[in-house]
């Protein structure tokens, strides 16, 4: 079995999230001429991107199909729009996710609803990569987690891995799309190893992955706090909880079908994100799976998210805003006790 | 009229169809509306009509078009099927977008007419994608943005045109100043004496030009669309012209002065052009005015085809959200 002896050899291969990324942009550069990737600093001339995500794409792939922009994030996703109406497929980056705010009349009031608005004569095949996520201290409008705007959004489709398989797989799903895509790349994890995915592989949008099996709890997660969730779950598991995590990997459209399936086992379900608790995504999958369940659940469903200020930049208020592995377990196993009452 | 203009009188004559066109669409519209059969927002461009008539016989369908609410002039003169129009502003099924877009986001892309924004200042970093896409494709297109004096002052102008000339996007930025932003005057919200010199700062050619003299609106656009396909990039055109209604049907206009606004109404430049082609001896009294009855039918046609035509079954409400139909 050819098959199976390449995989065991690409799988004790680990790479970083952020060479999965890289690679992912390479391989749809190499697979459709139609897909381009533009953004500040993009190009090798530029360092190849601010943290290096787009390093050597474009001495591979030449300045026009990997080129730098003007700080001009408007202009970046206007220019994104107009092109994947014309049939290619851009992949933007707005360096980042507090930057899209400069843009969000763009991505709001054109890329989600161009389609719809011309009665589907036109779509808008692209992808804004994005990456944000608080623990690098840089303060109030560097870190924000803003998913839950676009999710908010008909129109848009919204992304954010968490391992460098997902990673490659969402982002080459992402770019295959007729629709556009918001891409979420945590910068903290960006170095997180991995098995590395194979060429080609592809991970569905809308589908979420059970991360760890377990039967007294479901952790709903994505993006750094699906790391967090498995760590947590180690710390439940000393208590003897076994709590099941699943990381979402696309928070619109959500798999329904998969957190249904786990809660229906488990009776209990905790949904944690970076992104401020009130009106987050976390609210969404509560009040589902709520309505769903009722009568059904051993305890109410909660939620866990940042607590509802800016992004702090003191070290002490930063690790204190950021949903712990150990706030995510005690949390559960609060469920967990009532749920036994 | 300046005859010193090397347009033949072909062209003459379509400039001036395309002109009464959408005079008559205008004037038809506000009636409709008037007596109820239509209800919608409707953003008169009575006044403007030479330019996109003068722009749109320089264009082929290929040439892309994004264009604004204050727009129908500029689809109508680009192509767009009048019943197709019609259907779409009042919200029909048959209509360009299915009765879902309206008259503010018309779009019909057999016709280059890509993108219909109710956004002020949204046209142009749209037309820069659809420019670049010509560029990356070499296939000789170019794209144009039409826009209004007050979308001059917004942030996406500014980064549109420095990105459309950095890169030398085959894009053509055109300017339709009717001296008033919704309900304020160009003098009172705009810093720049001219517009077109806002082209300076870009590193780009701005042209100002009589918006009402179509030959010379011609002139300054096939310069600029042959400047575009030839690789030499965008320029920014400003067409100096008067809105005569205001802001949007049904407002009374009382911020716009009215000594001005007559003034602006006597020197309309439809009937000048109209005179000036018989003067030349490019057209006759009858065969102008036979073109003017057959807009007169086609108009009919359209409003009772769009009248007759169903509304959206309730079916459509979540389809075209996605490809694949609407999320859950």
């Amino acid at each position: 079995m050819n098959d199976a002896i390449v995989d065991t050899a690409i799988n004790t291969h680990r790479i970083t999230i952020l060479q999965a990324i890289n690679a992912a942009l390479a391989d749809a550069l190499a697979d459709d001429e139609r897909v381009f990737v533009l953004g500040e600093d993009v190009g090798d001339a530029e360092g190849g991107g601010i943290v290096g995500v787009t390093a050597g794409l474009s001495k591979r792939f030449g300045d026009d199909r990997v080129r730098s922009t003007p700080i001009s994030e408007q202009a970046i996703i206007g220019a994104s729009i107009g092109a994947a109406i014309a049939g290619w497929k851009p992949v933007a980056e707005i360096m980042l996710m507090n930057f899209v705010t400069v843009a969000m009349d763009m991505i709001v009031n054109h890329a989600a609803k161009l389609r719809y608005m011309s009665g589907g004569k036109t779509s808008v095949p692209m992808v804004i990569r994005t990456m944000t996520g608080a623990g690098a201290s840089t303060g109030g409008q560097h870190a924000d987690y803003l998913e839950g705007w676009f999710a908010h959004t008909a129109g848009l489709k919204v992304v954010a891995p968490s391992t460098p398989e997902d990673a490659y797989g969402l982002l080459r799903s992402a770019i295959d799309d007729p629709d556009p895509v918001i891409f979420i790349e945590n910068l903290i994890s960006y170095g997180n190893k991995g098995p590395a995915p194979v060429s080609g592989h592809r991970v569905p949008l809308g589908k979420a992955r059970v991360a760890v099996e377990g039967k007294d709890i479901t952790i709903i997660a994505y993006s750094a706090m699906a790391d967090r969730a498995l760590q947590a779950a180690k710390i439940l598991s000393q208590a003897g909880i076994s709590a099941e995590i699943i990381d979402l990997r696309t928070i619109s459209p959500w798999d329904q079908e998969t957190v249904f399936a786990s809660v229906a086992k488990t009776g209990r379900a905790l949904v944690v994100h970076e992104a401020v608790k009130p009106f987050g995504p976390g609210a969404e999958v509560a009040a589902t799976l709520s309505s769903e369940f009722f009568g059904r659940l051993k305890a109410p469903v909660e939620r866990i998210g940042a607590p509802f200020t800016p992004v702090p930049f003191a070290k002490s208020l930063e690790d204190a805003f950021i949903p712990s592995p150990a706030r995510i377990a005690h949390a559960a196993q609060k469920l967990v006790e009532q749920g036994k009452l | 009229m300046n005859d010193n203009y090397a347009v033949d009188g072909e062209t003459r004559v379509e400039i001036y169809r395309r002109m009464a066109l959408l005079k008559a669409n205008d004037e038809r519209s506000r009636k409709v509306i008037k007596t109820g059969r239509l209800m919608m927002p409707y953003y008169s461009y009575r006044g403007q009509e030479c330019i996109p008539a003068a722009l749109a016989v320089n264009l082929t369908d290929r040439d892309y078009l994004c264009t604004i609410y204050r727009g129908i002039h500029d689809m109508l003169a680009k192509g767009l099927p009048l019943k197709e129009l019609w259907a779409e502003i009042a919200g029909r099924i048959d209509g360009s977008c299915k009765g879902k877009g309206g008259p503010m986001h018309l779009t019909s892309p057999d016709k280059g007419i890509m993108v219909t924004t109710g956004i002020v200042g949204s046209s142009m970093p749209i037309a820069n994608g659809l420019a670049l896409a010509a560029q990356l494709s070499g296939d000789g297109r170019v794209a144009v943005a039409t826009f209004g004096d007050g979308a001059s002052n917004i942030g996406a102008f500014h980064e549109a045109l420095n990105m459309a000339s950095v890169w030398k996007l085959p894009a053509i930025f055109l300017c339709q100043n009717n001296q008033y932003g919704e309900h304020t005057t160009y003098e009172k919200a705009t810093s720049a004496l001219r517009i077109a010199d806002r082209a300076i700062a870009y590193n780009m050619p701005g042209v100002r030009v009589d918006g009402n003299d179509p030959l010379a609106v011609h002139a300054v656009t096939l310069e600029a669309i042959e400047r575009a396909r030839n690789g030499g990039g965008p320029t920014l055109i400003e067409a100096m012209t008067f809105r005569f209604h205001g802001h949007i049907y049904g407002d009374d206009d009382a911020y716009m002065d009215p000594a001005r606004k007559k003034a602006a109404m006597e020197a309309d430049p439809v009937p000048i052009y109209r005179a000036s082609l018989i003067a030349g001896g490019f057209a006759t009294e009858e065969s102008l005015s036979r073109i003017e009855t057959e807009i007169e039918a086609a108009l009919d046609e359209a409003v009772e085809y769009a009248l007759a035509s169903p509304m959206p079954g309730e079916e459509e409400l979540t389809t075209d959200v996605y490809a694949e139909g609407a999320a859950a």
